[in-house]
């Protein structure tokens, strides 16, 4: 298993959701953040004030999957949520330990394998 | 020529006011409608108008729309103001009238950028509402208010049905057109950021409207009464009769279809007010919900991203009102005219006509006046640009700043 995290340009958030849903990547949590990874400021004026935004809004992507699933979904993050300008954000697939589901105790792969594909047979 | 009323003057001075916050409160409305990275630029849309238009007005506009002229269009008496001093125009001075009249024009050329929010440049957005009040705005006003043609044919227009409403919604029919559809239009979902901000601004056009139909009446007399209680009770029936469909439809009352429904229903009594009873001014206001509601459903089903739905509440709301003054219109309340209900059919084909006229005039010269500023600029952000935001593209300002990451720059010295 892994944990797959990725920083992405908020304005693509859509387009990388669509892309996971097509590769059948399910469960995911998503957070806003703020961050900074060498694109140019963007200035900003308030009456007297000019200031330079060095941190940008951000989301963060957080999705554990089975080992078969990372290629997958680390694909379609790629493809759907770069604009090949300085920014587009990053990816991190980190080792996992132990997996657990809250709601039943399953461990690890059965953890991480969506019910409805349970379900479903697949 | 009549002498100055004091009464009338104090009366218009008020109007003219509460016309003015209109603008503001339109900004609200719309401002809470779109996302948060857009809310400063869709509200900066109606603001604006505020300076670039009101000026267009005092210069060049008041003269097209109320000097004494052809049929088609004033002359250039008054241009620069010139001749408008502080004599009677009707019982009020002169100066007073062409301002409550700018606050008209003002809010009429912000009501299009319901249509092009989240997607039109700035610069060309500011150059098209000017022109478009010179060029489309002013001509109209003169035909139904300024003694041109529609105004000797006899059509009733108390508050700008088909000058205001019908005018505006045709503009932005024709500005979502010739924009395009928002790259996020249709795939993915596009929510209000908030609603008590639309909230808010339903209820201070609501508020100034009291100015714009009661105000029409150009006196503080029985017709300015009758506009006004028109202009209470119309949108309390809208408000039902929304409120009732969507209980129907949804199970829910929504608060975005209650500020709809206000508008939708002050719209509707508009070309009205000073022309109906108000138990009829009820039925118009209550009758108006329903087209609206269903062309605000079928639109949002189509590739036409009139994106806060002008053409629905405004263009709908006001052929709804315009004909209904046609139908509805007592001579014993007026003065001036019956409608078809009361034995008088000619009536409603003349507001055929003074709708109709409108909508062909507005269409023509709003696509002329884009295609002509597309000539020189581009009329869309880019998609890079309407993916930041136009907050921060077109304004470097954004409405909900955290200031985190901001490293201030030292001011150079002047």
């Amino acid at each position: 298993m892994k944990l797959v995290v990725a920083i992405i340009r908020p304005e693509k958030l859509n387009e990388v959701l669509e892309a996971l849903y097509r590769a059948e990547v399910r469960g995911l949590t998503i957070s806003r953040v703020r961050g900074h990874g060498g694109e140019t400021e963007a200035v900003e004026t308030y009456r007297g004030t000019t200031v330079k935004v060095e941190l940008h809004d951000k989301v963060r992507l957080e999705i554990g999957v089975s080992d078969p699933f990372v290629q997958p979904t680390v694909k379609a993050i790629l493809a759907a949520g770069a604009t090949g300008e300085v920014g587009d954000g990053k990816i991190f697939v980190l080792p996992v330990e132990k997996v657990y589901r809250i709601r039943t105790g399953e461990e690890d792969r059965s953890a991480v394998t969506p019910v409805t594909m349970e379900e479903s047979g697949a | 020529m009549t002498p100055i009323n004091p009464s009338d003057t104090a009366w218009m001075l008020v109007a003219t006011a509460l016309v003015l916050l209109m603008t503001p409160a339109l900004g609200f409305f719309y401002g809470g409608l779109v996302r948060a990275k857009n809310a400063l630029n869709t509200m900066m849309m109606s603001y604006v108008a505020l300076g670039f238009v009101g000026i267009a007005w005092a210069f060049i506009g008041y003269t097209f729309a109320f000097s004494a002229g052809s049929n088609w269009l004033g002359s250039l008496d008054n241009a620069f103001f010139r001749g408008v001093g502080l004599d009677a125009k009707g019982s009020i001075p002169h100066i007073l009238f062409a301002g409550y009249q700018a606050t008209f024009c003002i809010i009429t050329a912000a009501l299009i950028s319901g249509a092009i929010v989240e997607r039109m440049r700035f610069g060309p957005y500011v150059a098209f509402i000017t022109l478009w009040s010179i060029v489309v705005y002013a001509p109209i006003a003169h035909w139904v208010w300024g003694g041109g043609w529609l105004a000797k044919l006899g059509a009733l227009d108390f508050a700008g049905g088909t000058v205001v409403h019908i005018n505006a919604a045709a503009a932005a029919l024709v500005g979502a057109v010739v924009l395009g559809a928002r790259k996020d239009y249709a795939r993915t979902a596009i929510i209000p950021q908030n609603v008590p901000f639309t909230l808010l601004g339903a209820g201070l056009l609501w508020f100034g409207w009291f100015g714009f139909n009661g105000g029409s009446a150009l006196a503080a007399n029985g017709s300015a009464a009758l506009a006004f209680a028109n202009t209470m009770f119309a949108p309390m029936g809208t408000l039902v009769v929304w409120s009732l469909l969507d209980i129907t439809r949804t199970k829910k009352t929504t608060a975005v279809g209650a500020a709809t429904a206000i508008v939708v229903g002050l719209v509707a009594i508009t070309p009205a007010a000073g022309f109906v009873s108000p138990v009829s001014g009820i039925i118009v206001g209550a009758f108006a919900a329903v087209p609206s509601y269903f062309a605000i459903l079928w639109r949002a089903g189509t590739r036409l991203d009139d994106s806060l739905d002008v053409i629905a509440a405004h263009g709908v709301g006001g052929t709804v009102g315009a004909l209904l003054t046609g139908v509805l219109a007592q001579k014993i309340w007026n003065g001036t005219a019956d409608g078809a209900l009361f034995g008088n059919p000619r009536q409603l084909g003349i507001q055929a006509v003074a709708v109709l006229a409108t909508i062909v005039y507005s269409v023509v010269g709003t696509f002329v006046i884009l295609k002509a500023i597309a000539l020189v600029a581009s009329l869309r952000a880019g998609q890079k640009e309407e993916g930041i935001g136009m907050d921060v593209t077109q304004h470097g300002e954004e409405a909900y700043s955290r200031g985190e990451g901001a490293i201030l720059v030292q001011p150079e010295r002047i």
